[in-house]
């Protein structure tokens, strides 16, 4: 996990592809919103390190389709959905 | 490492097949160079170009589907006006007079795809009286009545292992 440094009043953890573009928007858009949250590249990861990240995804995203953010452990958006992005993270 | 030129050229083959076959590339071009990035990148390490937007397993035989052009393109590029990616839209998005909605990915969850699987092994095909077999491509739904399915697909120009037996 990388993490982007930014206002932390909810805890946004970003799981992406790195070829995806939509990907690269949705983080693109939570650097420009000044958002601290992590991420991950799940391509990039390999093996086991890779099943156990899949798993977690999963469990918010049964079709393990990217880009998967979770926010505040509580709530997951997929897709680069502009808007429900920026209502969930208060921007 | 993917150079500037394999994208380049990539992007430019890319557009005249489909423009050929009456199919549109994203008019944005850094966008659409992105993606070709990412085929590029796959095709590197899993040997195919596997769609930038979802994650390959490695396995050719279980990524046929995610195979750009992917299975599903055809289909989201009616419902949505862009495929699941965004490398192909329709030709009233490439206009500019339509704006692509978000596609979600309908693509069957690996779930699903376990379960398809299992089936199609135990499954036995109904029995044909007809000379000829029926292959259906599963990009863009070309169909001929021959022994073997094409090499490559005359109008898509996915390759054989794209077609299914239709009856």
């Amino acid at each position: 996990m990388q993490y982007v440094p930014g206002d932390d009043n909810h805890k946004v953890v970003l799981y992406a592809l790195s070829t995806c573009g939509w990907c690269a928007r949705t983080k693109q858009l939570l650097t420009d919103l000044g958002v601290g949250f992590s991420y991950v590249y799940v391509d990039l990861l390999r093996g086991d390190d890779q099943g156990i990240v899949v798993r977690e995804v999963e469990r918010w995203n049964p079709r393990l389709s990217f880009p998967t953010i979770v926010i505040d452990d509580s709530k997951a958006i997929v897709g680069f959905r502009e808007e429900e992005i920026r209502k969930a993270v208060g921007a | 490492m993917v150079s500037d030129k394999d994208v380049d050229r990539l992007v430019q083959d890319l557009a005249r097949e489909a423009e050929a076959g009456g199919y549109h590339l994203n008019p944005d071009r850094e966008f659409t160079r992105g993606l070709v990035r990412g085929l590029l990148a796959n095709r590197e390490r899993y040997g195919y170009i596997s769609c930038p937007c979802r994650l390959a397993s490695g396995n050719r035989e279980d990524d046929l589907d995610i195979i750009c052009p992917c299975d599903y393109r055809d289909l989201d590029l009616a419902d949505y006006g862009a495929c699941y990616c965004g490398l192909y839209v329709t030709a009233d998005v490439e206009a500019g007079v339509r704006t692509p909605e978000p596609v979600p990915d309908r693509r069957p969850s690996p779930v699903e795809r376990r379960k398809k699987k299992e089936e199609n092994v135990t499954v036995a095909r109904a029995p044909g009286d007809l000379k000829y077999p029926v292959w259906r491509c599963r990009v863009c739904g070309y169909l001929c009545a021959r022994n073997e399915p094409p090499e490559t697909c005359p109008i898509c120009r996915v390759s054989r292992d794209r077609f299914e037996r239709f009856v």
